[in-house]
């Protein structure tokens, strides 16, 4: 009985975030879900379209590509900003957070083109290798999968550090200490010990990551130079360029529909609380 | 003795710590500690919380230096050698189980981190598993056993390498009354069967008497005395180790003379004999003497005994003994246990005499 009123005053609470919600999100995409069904004319058409056309697919495919490369790297890097900036000196702790709260100061606008000047054929890295003597035609680092991928990684890694940096947080120290004290190596504790109690918030973050990542536009507009589409890309192309508003919706709906098997795969894994952290 | 054939045995350490001191910033939290555990022996450091025990017990291990003093282990300095290569065997307050793993590779974690071969590994968990007594719970992960069950896994774990000394930080303290004997019971066992030298840590003073061959006493980062149960309970060096392991009745003394093995002084104009096993340094002292060594009697015992007149005041029960409330002519209350079997009840009220034999009773230093 107390049970049940707890629950209900605690949804109560959550109303105007369902509210919200539900105006914000879940009446627009059943008005995309609608167009996908509809337009140009009522049916499956769109959706039988998705599966043949190989433009559509190969789209499909990047993506996939372009996420799980990403998200490999995020978690990388993530791993070690979090390792220094949970078990690190002081200072290292002090930069470290730099590193983590700094990009989000930035829009995601600037640092791809911050990016872009970097990378592109006339930006700071190729100018200095060729000044240098080092090559002698620029490396093709923007404008492709590659700088997409740069990019996106740079974007995704303080998402993935907090989640991981609290399952390291919440290691007994008293554990590590144990291990030493049995004659374990310090790289056999790091991978035997440390590591597999991390797995917790290394999922976490790699969920967050991939989902994040297949939702990507900005990033790959600009460093792709529109030879690496995303599915985000191609939509924004279908219903802006091409008025092919059926099409774009069907594979909005198809990108949703994946996320939600994703992440409801990912529930049955590990509890949400890990995944914050 | 026959464990000594053991081959675990041949492997218990002896160990001396010179002159130890440890500072945190400004705080010592050990101060000048000079201490040797002999080979096989199971010493126990006791003392209140924030004692420095933990700090003197991860000296030992090798996870944290000293800021002063040596280590010597088997007449090596160890001073400088770190924890992975010690490898003495410990059981953490808290357990420390590693949480991914189950029961059997918890156990065989330092074996593998040894090389052992699987076929060796398998049998000396196996073994070990049986010997604590956790056969069925094998396959477990550690966040599905009890208290006690954990805190099995983690003798099992610290001892199934063989190491030369076990340390023990407050093993106990988390399970309840009836399982902390039982375990009590186990690790006595077990330090007879593997004749390891065990280093255990409490600050429970009855678990320290009952289990040790030689308890220590902290306080504030000091070393107060080591010593075998007995002499620590019955000849305290000072007041602080008189009263932190157990009860004890304080009665000043007017004028003390030393004579040989004994002391004489006078409280409330009767002579009382008592033990000297001290050397007073100034002329103010008072008489010692535990609760159950006292007893009450109608007329005061004269042979070998020290008799005072007391008023009694009321009475504890505590079924196998009665505890009674007594207070002096000159107004210092005193406390005497006796077995509820074999004295018949005591009036409240009624003036009593209470003797003690002269060697239960010791000199301490006034105040300190
Ligand atoms: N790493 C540390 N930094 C600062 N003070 C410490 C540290 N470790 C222990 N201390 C202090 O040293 C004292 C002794 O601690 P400890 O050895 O844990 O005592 P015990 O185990 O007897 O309870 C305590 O006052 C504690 O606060
Ligand atoms: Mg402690």
């Amino acid at each position: 009985m107390i049970g049940k009123s707890v629950t209900s005053r605690k949804i109560l609470l959550l109303a105007p975030l369902l509210l919200f919600l539900g105006l914000a999100y879940v009446v627009p995409f059943l008005g995309v879900v609608r167009w996908s069904f509809t337009m140009p004319e009522v049916g499956l058409g769109q959706y039988r379209a998705l599966m043949t056309d190989p433009l559509v697919q190969s789209v499909f495919i990047r993506t996939l590509r372009i996420c799980l490369i990403v998200t490999a790297a995020v978690l990388v890097t993530a791993y070690a900003i979090a390792y220094v900036w949970v078990r690190g000196s002081s200072v290292q702790r002090m930069l470290a957070e730099f590193c983590i709260l700094v990009p989000f100061w930035i829009s995601v606008l600037t640092r791809a083109f911050g990016w872009l000047a970097m990378l592109s054929n006339r930006g700071l890295i190729n100018t200095w290798l060729q000044s240098a003597g080092i090559i002698s035609e620029p490396l093709a680092l923007a404008r492709n999968e590659l700088g997409v991928i740069i990019g996106m990684t740079h974007f995704l890694i303080p998402f993935a550090v907090f989640p991981i940096a609290s399952a390291m947080r919440s290691i007994d120290e008293r554990v590590l200490l144990a291990a030493r004290g049995m004659g374990a190596s310090r790289t056999r504790i790091f991978w035997t010990v440390f590591v597999p109690l991390t797995y917790g918030g290394l999922i976490g973050a790699a969920l967050i990551v991939f989902v994040f990542a297949l939702g990507f536009f900005v990033t790959p507009a600009i460093l792709g130079g529109g030879r690496s589409v995303m599915v985000a890309e191609l939509v924004y192309l279908r219903i802006f360029q091409s008025p092919d508003w059926g099409l774009g919706a069907a594979i909005s709906v198809v990108l949703v529909v994946f996320i939600g098997i994703l992440l409801a795969l990912m529930r049955r894994f590990i509890k949400p609380a890990h995944m914050i952290g | 003795m026959p464990q000594s054939m053991q081959p675990g045995d041949a492997k218990a350490a002896e160990i001396k710590a010179v002159s130890i001191g440890k500072t945190f910033g400004a705080f010592h939290a050990l101060k000048n500690l000079s201490l040797d555990i002999g080979r096989g022996e199971f010493l126990t450091l006791l003392g209140p919380s924030g004692s420095g025990k933990t700090t003197f017990l991860m000296i030992l291990a090798g996870f944290t230096a000293p800021t002063t003093g040596r280590l010597m282990m088997d007449g090596k300095d160890i001073t400088d050698v770190p924890a992975e290569d010690r490898s003495y065997g410990m059981v953490f307050q808290g357990y420390a189980l590693f949480p991914h793993l189950t029961v059997e590779q918890n156990i065989a974690f330092p074996l593998k981190v040894r090389g052992r071969s699987s076929a060796d590994v398998k049998q000396k968990v196996g073994e070990m598993v049986a010997r604590v007594g956790l056969v069925g719970h094998e396959k477990k992960l550690p966040a599905k056993l009890s208290g006690g069950q954990q805190q099995r896994v983690a003798l099992a774990r610290a001892l199934v390498f063989e190491p030369s000394v076990l340390l023990l930080d407050e093993p106990f303290s988390a399970l309840d009354k009836n399982l902390r004997e039982m375990m009590q019971q186990e690790v006595k066992r077990l330090h007879q069967e593997t004749g390891t030298t065990f280093v255990f840590v409490t600050h429970d003073q009855s678990e320290a008497l009952a289990l040790s061959s030689r308890v220590a006493i902290f306080n504030h980062g000091e070393l107060l005395q080591v010593g075998k149960p007995q002499d620590v309970y019955e000849r305290p060096s000072n007041r602080f180790v008189a009263e932190f392991l157990g009860e004890i009745n304080l009665l000043p003394l007017d004028t003390v003379e030393l004579n040989g093995e004994t002391a004489a002084g006078k409280f409330e104009d009767r002579t009382i004999i008592l033990n000297k096993s001290i050397t007073l340094a100034g002329k103010k002292a008072v008489a010692a003497v535990r609760p159950e060594h006292m007893f009450i009697s109608a007329s005061p015992q004269t042979s070998d005994c020290n008799a005072i007149t007391c008023r009694v005041e009321g009475a504890t029960y505590f079924g196998a003994s009665t505890k009674y409330h007594l207070r002096t002519r000159s107004g210092t209350s005193l406390a005497v246990s006796m077995p509820t079997a074999s004295t018949s009840p005591i009036a409240p009220q009624s003036d009593v005499w209470v003797s003690w034999p002269v060697h239960q009773g010791f000199l301490l230093p006034d105040g300190g």
